[in-house]
């Protein structure tokens, strides 16, 4: 596939346990090269187009990662890597995992794996970037950029926070 | 109007959660005094998910796969760590040819945990291509690792009573093989690490730590021997490293230089250790077969990559635990990080976070 610009990623670890974290730096490194593309691992949100988010997400981790989102420019794609980022994995029943990534803000790519492997992180940004091509072609419609709403429902249990319609 | 240029500012930064160069969130609020960090104040919670809680809802054998998760780099020393104080409690007698397995796997292990924070370390004080050259090098461990288990980060071969997954010789051969050729290659590395007068500059008398300080701290691992304390949980002689000929590997210094060295050299002792696993490698089963629950309390100490780590068990005579808990390396070291910091210049506190080795997974659960 045509890759149309160099999208810059931000990488987070939404509480995992390190492996997916490590294997997304290491899909930048000489063997894997993400680099090539002209994709680089930057550390400010602004210049980020691709969220690299591993990890199911726990509650003091999940304003974090609200945050970090809503800092990233429009249009934007954000990349699950792991099975805990697309589900919860094996930490599902932890009291203090909230399950997936996608319970906190809009997944676009979800890369399955304990840990997910390079070769499939890569994948999944390849793929992340097409649907980025689609929100960028929606912008200059004048259209906003994801074609469905997202809406956050996930309330901590025994918490006084509402919730919000 | 005259400005007076005594005057000290303080002020507050806040380094983290979400930092270049940190692969995982930590929380530190600096307090500075201009440049100088006068304190630094620590919050953690970040990636806390709860997994020792999990033992009620997970029998004994399946734990093993939770326990091996707390930390995708010393994935397999905490699964060598749990199932080590199951087998304690149970009495189990663990054919030598898995100790040596299990020994040959940590130490390789270790080798791929120090060059990957051989490679961070470059990161951060901006030597990018020694990051990438510490990385390529990585893989080859990586890929020894795959051969044998089957896996990059998360292995899963241990188990109650022994393993999971045999190697075979040629296996075995192939990685005395690349062993050698890594040798060289990391040497390149590695001198540049000790001999590069820019890499000096940024690691020489920088958060020196000492060693009555580090005692009192009760710092461990690679950041308590780079201030000249001889202590290596590995000479407690567990799994197979009684039968090793080996030596802790320690530096007077205390300084980041210090740490730096105590992890390249213990690089090259891993390698000497996998070659004298192999060397003496016994045949015959992997595992022995298991029968009933456990009954009782255990607490193992092994040394993981970045220091000593606890895994306490307490069982009941049923398939679930009662209590698992683990005390990891980094949570012992953060007091030690704060003192060095204290003093520094904001600049180098990023660097100084990366020199003990911080794994916020471990730490957190």
């Amino acid at each position: 596939m045509k890759i149309s610009k160099s999208p810059w990623i931000l990488h987070y670890d939404g509480s995992s346990c390190n492996g997916c974290d490590i294997e997304v730096l290491a899909s930048t490194t000489p063997r894997y090269d993400l680099e090539r593309f002209g994709i680089i691992n930057t550390g400010d949100p602004k210049h980020a187009d691709v969220f690299l988010i591993t990890g199911g997400v726990n509650y003091q981790n999940r304003d974090v990662v609200q945050q970090l989102y809503s800092q990233m420019p429009d249009p934007k794609v954000v990349v699950a890597v792991g099975i805990c980022a697309c589900d919860g994995g094996v930490f599902k029943d932890c009291y203090n995992i909230i399950g997936g990534v996608d319970k906190v803000i809009p997944v676009d790519v979800y890369v399955p794996g304990c840990a997910a492997r390079p070769e499939s992180i890569i994948d999944g940004v390849v793929k992340a970037l097409a649907i980025l091509d689609k929100k960028r072609e929606r912008m200059a419609q004048g259209l906003v950029p994801d074609e469905k709403v997202w809406t956050n429902t996930i309330v901590r249990p025994g918490s006084q926070e509402k919730q919000e319609d | 109007m005259a400005v007076n240029n005594n005057a000290k500012k303080i002020s507050v930064v806040p380094f983290g959660p979400q930092h270049p160069v940190l692969p995982e969130p930590i929380h530190l609020d600096l307090v500075l005094k201009d440049e100088k960090v006068v304190y630094a104040l620590p919050s953690i919670g970040f990636v806390h998910r709860g997994l020792e809680k999990l033992v009620e809802k997970r029998d004994y054998e399946q734990f093993v796969l939770i326990a091996e998760r707390t930390c995708g780099i010393c994935s397999f020393g905490h699964g060598m760590g749990y199932v080590e104080a199951i087998e304690k409690i149970m009495n189990l007698d663990i054919p030598p040819r898995a100790k040596f397995l299990r020994t040959m796997w940590a130490e390789l292990a270790r080798m791929h945990n120090h060059l990957m924070w051989l490679g961070l370390q470059a990161d951060a004080f901006g030597f990018e291509s020694l990051f990438m050259e510490c990385w390529r090098l990585r893989e080859k461990v990586l890929d020894m690792l795959e051969l044998t288990t089957g896996g990059r980060v998360i292995f899963s071969v241990n188990k109650v009573g022994g393993l999971r997954k045999d190697v075979t010789p040629e296996m075995l051969e192939q990685i005395l093989k690349t062993l050698d050729g890594l040798e060289k290659e990391c040497r390149v590395v590695t001198d540049t690490f000790l001999g590069d007068p820019d890499v000096l500059s940024r690691m020489k008398g920088v958060g020196v730590l000492t060693p009555g300080r580090a005692e009192e701290l009760g710092c461990c691992g690679p950041f308590l021997r780079a201030s000249g304390v001889k202590r290596d949980c590995r000479q407690l002689g567990y799994e197979a490293y009684g039968e090793l000929k080996f030596e802790p590997i320690v530096s007077y210094d205390g300084d980041c230089y210090a740490r730096c060295l105590v992890r390249i050299e213990e690089l090259y002792q891993s390698m000497d250790l996998v070659r004298q696993c192999i060397a003496k490698m016994p045949g015959g089963d992997i595992a022995v077969k298991v029968t009933g629950n456990p009954n009782g309390e255990y607490m193992v100490r092994i040394e993981q990559p970045r220091g000593e780590a606890l895994y306490y068990v307490k069982a009941n005579g049923t398939r679930y635990l009662t209590r698992y808990r683990n005390r990891t390396p980094t949570y012992a070291n953060i007091p030690g990080l704060i003192e060095t910091i204290k003093g520094a210049e904001l600049a180098d506190v990023a660097m100084m976070i990366l020199t003990i080795d911080p794994c916020i997974s471990c730490t957190e659960r």
